[in-house]
């Protein structure tokens, strides 16, 4: 055996390549790709004439398509629901074509299996012409990044192989996809029921010089190597298990684009938060070498900062992403209800997910006239729109025009993914939902007689909100209502607010990060309680400076103070008193009661 | 001796993608389901899946195996299923029907056809074992027994091997891909699935099931055999008699083909020429031929 060596994968590994194929409904997809698979030899033995005998007991006369239509609904419906997918390999590849639907109620699933390709046939009957979806297709096909587009003429035999039939319909598809910055690759004259020009040439098209369907297949390039590209590693999570004495904690997640290795410098992002890579991990393998593009990995840090799941890795030397909480995006909206505003839904992005709002619809686009319509409140169902949408905690992304990976997202509603879309600006520069609304709030408050100054005459003391941060857990809890205790003893307005008290999910609340409707809640009831003159102190397990700005902004006009316990969390923002970690101590306690004293939050002693 | 694997900062190959888009699907599902089991077939395909998961979570298989054993698997499966078990550590949950077993509701015992023994000893058997309301028995593996499982959580999320190129049905599946209360498949209104972002949200009484093999073929699983050494049982290979199993499942319901392979490379080898392309992987499969080939009516029941 010594003299045969190891047989690197590669040697043997064939490259896989997936094709979709689109379309207005019945305008023969699932017949090219009935055609495809039994021309090419790719169909099961016996498989063409178990259909045939099912057509014929059935008396309907055969037809391609009914090989795909696996489904017996499917069949009854004679519609393709579903994207299915099917196998065939050639001398040069293996592929996966992904028969998507035409009709318009199944425009999600045309969208699932055209995200999984890397190139497209785009089907247009002869006979009936561009009709809408070629077009919707074509602008879906576009905006998902679907580089590769093919054009296939078909039912050419119902128009006699004309060519200026086919021509016809070559020049207004192709000015079409133009303005939609898509370049086809070819326009292929096609009769899939008679089989020309799908695996071989059609002598009645004598005048046309382009590749068949099947060569044209052949001829589609693999996605380009995206190694080259700026470093960025969504972090899907962050594991420790600590079976069998493994301490590792491993950061991982698949590498979008880039390379990266050990000894790095590298930084998180949006919190900010810098490391180096100590070493790539892989199970079976020990200690990697760089990681890149393309692979699910795995990395330790040699200084271990606290990075939570959904931020992203990037190199310290690239390029960075923005981090912002506002964005310009287009929008394919999927969702049975509309996207309205003042609605909360979920973003993903990358290994992100974030509570999003619409916060504002620029224009919508007419899918059938690539005309845009403005003034519009909401995204309806299947239209393609320019937003602004707003997310409650700033995300890592980057320009779609830069990198697709960490430039596009999807919107989930209750439980379904229910929009997509590609961002093209980052707008964080402009007033926040959250702004306006704290200032709206404000302009209508309504008061009582008693004013802030008599309040403050009473109580020897303004109101206030002091937050109580660090990862100590119950020890931080202990400290803020020892503070509370202490302060009440002398007799200030004192009050502990526990975080559980206005979580929503009662066994949630405690040491995790504060969901952003938490936090909300708290903002807004800090606001009144501190506006009654009352000391409002609260714990939160971990928070950045992102969380502390919506809780300064919430509690406005008050003030927030922040005590930090065993280190400062934040980035940019100071805490007004830092103590150590540890068990709540009567030192602990004066350190902060001193700290409220030196801002003349609490009365002196002596007073 | 296997040969080593490629050094994992080398350009991406088929296998390579293969293999980061799994260990993906593996984390999110971790990641987003708090409690999650992946089902343990013991054949090949799901046998890889527990080898990814291995890769994904770096040598540690954070959720249990379910196994839901119909008693006419094949002997050498189940013997094969304890060493391995042991031998990796592995939190091993097993259910059964065993009122219907007990009754011998069964093919070819009892009046039953085999979609209906299908349906009895497998899709009733899982819907009930991973809601937690049938009895099923967890592997201590320091000492081999099997005891009563005292936590019947239910199961939020499943993790199951199904490929999209073993038949019709499979082929339309998510990766992510909702259950109803009643377990049923409602296969006209899947959730849209981009960019590698999927259902991971689901109502309260529903699960998920996860499916990280969706995209491999029936050589590439075999190829992966090849290059990770995963174990398999013997019962895929020719032992002498000129025939070989292709696919598992019941000793009444699933023949061998005829095949001289002997080993992973020999199985590599046939299936590259071709000799099977033409042969559908299940046609050993009596059930599928009885349901019309399409498994449809099985797998909207809730049939893996």
């Amino acid at each position: 055996m010594s003299g045969m060596g190891a047989v690197p994968a590669s040697a043997s590994a064939r490259a896989q390549m997936h094709v979709v194929v689109v379309g207005h409904v019945d305008h023969g997809k699932s017949t090219v790709i009935g055609r495809l698979l039994a021309d090419s030899g790719s169909l099961p033995d016996g498989k063409l004439e178990q259909v045939r005998a099912m057509c014929e007991r059935n008396a309907r006369p055969f037809e391609y398509a009914f090989l795909l239509d696996a489904l017996k609904n499917e069949q009854a419906q004679g519609i393709t629901i579903d994207t299915a997918r099917c196998f065939f390999r050639t001398a040069a590849r293996d592929y996966v074509v992904h028969d998507a639907p035409g009709h318009i109620e199944f425009l999600k699933n045309m969208v699932t299996g055209a995200a999984r390709a890397g190139a497209a046939l785009l089907v247009i009957d002869a006979q009936e012409g561009i009709r809408e979806n070629s077009k919707r297709h074509g602008y879906v096909l576009s905006m998902l990044g679907v580089r590769q587009v093919s054009v296939i003429v078909n039912k050419m035999d119902l128009m006699g192989y004309r060519r200026e039939a086919f021509e016809a319909i070559r020049d207004e598809y192709g000015a079409f996809l133009r303005r939609l910055a898509v370049s086809p690759v070819s326009f292929i004259p096609v009769s899939a029921r008679e089989g020309a020009n799908v695996t071989t040439r059609s002598p009645e098209t004598a005048w046309y010089e382009g590749p068949t369907v099947l060569e044209q297949v052949e001829a589609f390039v693999p996605a380009p190597d995206r190694a080259g590209l700026p470093f960025r590693l969504p972090v899907q999570d962050v594991y420790k298990f600590t079976e069998d004495g493994d301490s590792r904690r491993i950061v991982a997640g698949t590498v979008e684009t880039g390379t990266a290795a050990p000894g790095d410098a590298v930084v998180f992002l949006p919190s900010g938060k810098r490391s180096t890579i100590g070493s790539s991990e892989e199970f079976g393998l020990g200690g990697g070498g760089a990681v890149r593009a393309g692979r699910a990995v795995g990395v330790t840090l040699t200084e271990q900062v606290y990075v939570k799941p959904g931020e992203v890795m990037c190199r310290a030397g690239d390029a960075l992403p923005r981090v912002s909480r506002r964005f310009r995006a287009n929008l394919f909206w999927m969702g049975h209800a509309p996207m309205v505003r003042e609605r909360s839904y979920r973003l993903k992005l990358g290994a992100a997910r974030v509570q999003v709002q619409l916060a504002e619809v620029v224009n919508v686009l007419d899918a059938s006239e690539l005309s845009t319509v403005a003034g519009r409140q909401q995204v309806e169902r299947h239209d393609v729109a320019e937003c602004l949408l707003e997310t409650a905690r700033p995300v890592a992304f980057d320009l779609h025009a830069d990198l697709e990976g960490t430039g596009r997202f999807v919107i989930v509603d209750e439980f379904r993914i229910a929009g997509c879309g590609i961002i093209l600006e980052d707008a964080g520069a402009g007033r926040s939902i959250l702004r306006e609304r704290v200032d709206r709030r404000e302009n209508a408050w309504e008061t009582g007689l008693v004013t802030r100054a008599m309040r403050e005459r009473r109580f020897r003391h303004p109101g206030k909100f002091i937050v109580f941060t660090g990862p100590g857990g119950a020890d931080v809890r202990d400290l803020a209502r020892r503070v509370e205790a202490h302060l009440f003893e002398r007799e200030c307005m004192s009050y502990y607010l526990g975080i559980r008290n206005v979580s929503a999910d009662l066994a949630e609340g405690g040491r995790r990060a504060p969901a952003d409707d938490e936090l909300r809640r708290l903002g807004e009831l800090a606001r009144i309680m501190t506006d009654a003159g009352v000391l409002v102190i609260t714990t939160l397990g971990d928070v950045e400076d992102h969380d502390l700005e919506t809780l300064r902004i919430l509690n406005e006009p008050n003030e927030v103070f922040v005590v930090a316990v065993g280190g400062n969390p934040f980035t940019a923002f100071r805490p007004q008193v830092e103590v150590p970690a540890g068990p709540a101590s009567a030192e602990a306690v004066a350190a902060v009661v001193q700290g409220l004293q030196s801002r003349e939050l609490v009365p002196d002693y002596s007073i | 001796m296997a040969d080593p694997a490629p050094v994992p900062s080398g350009p991406v190959d088929h296998l390579d993608a293969l293999e980061a888009r799994s260990v993906g699907l593996l984390r999110e599902a971790y990641r987003e389901f708090r409690s999650l089991c992946m089902l343990w077939s013991i054949g090949k395909d799901s046998t890889v899946m527990l080898m990814l998961a291995r890769k994904a979570f770096f040598g540690h298989v954070p959720f249990p195996l379910v196994h839901i054993d119909t008693s006419f698997k094949i002997p050498e499966m189940i013997a094969y299923r304890d060493r391995l078990a042991r031998e990796w550590k592995l939190d091993m949950v097993v259910g059964a029907n065993r009122e219907a077993l007990e009754a011998r509701r069964t093919f070819p015992d009892g009046a039953l056809d085999r979609i209906a023994c299908c349906r009895t000893l497998k899709s009733e058997a899982l819907k009930h074992t991973v809601s937690g309301d049938w009895p099923r028995f967890r592997l201590d593996v320091a000492t081999g027994e099997w005891k009563p499982d005292e936590r019947r959580e239910p199961f939020t999320g499943v993790i199951v091997g199904a490929r999209a190129d073993e038949e019709g049905s499979r082929s339309k599946e998510r990766y992510f891909s909702p259950r109803e209360v009643s377990s049923e498949w409602d296969v006209d209104d899947q959730p849209p699935e981009l960019w590698g972002q999927y259902a991971t949200e689901f109502a309260p009484g529903t699960h998920v099931r996860i499916h990280p093999l969706l995209d491999w073929t029936e050589l590439n699983i075999w190829e992966y055999i090849e290059r990770e050494a995963v174990p398999v049982t013997a019962l895929y290979f020719d032992r002498g008699d000129g025939t070989r199993y292709r696919s598992l499942g019941c000793h009444p319901c699933t023949k061998p083909v005829a095949s001289t392979a002997r080993s992973v490379r020999e199985v590599v080898a046939e299936l590259r020429t071709g000799k099977f392309a033409r042969v559908a992987e299940r046609a050993g499969r009596a059930q599928d031929v009885d349901d019309g080939g399409g498994l449809e009516t099985l797998r909207r029941g809730g049939y893996m």
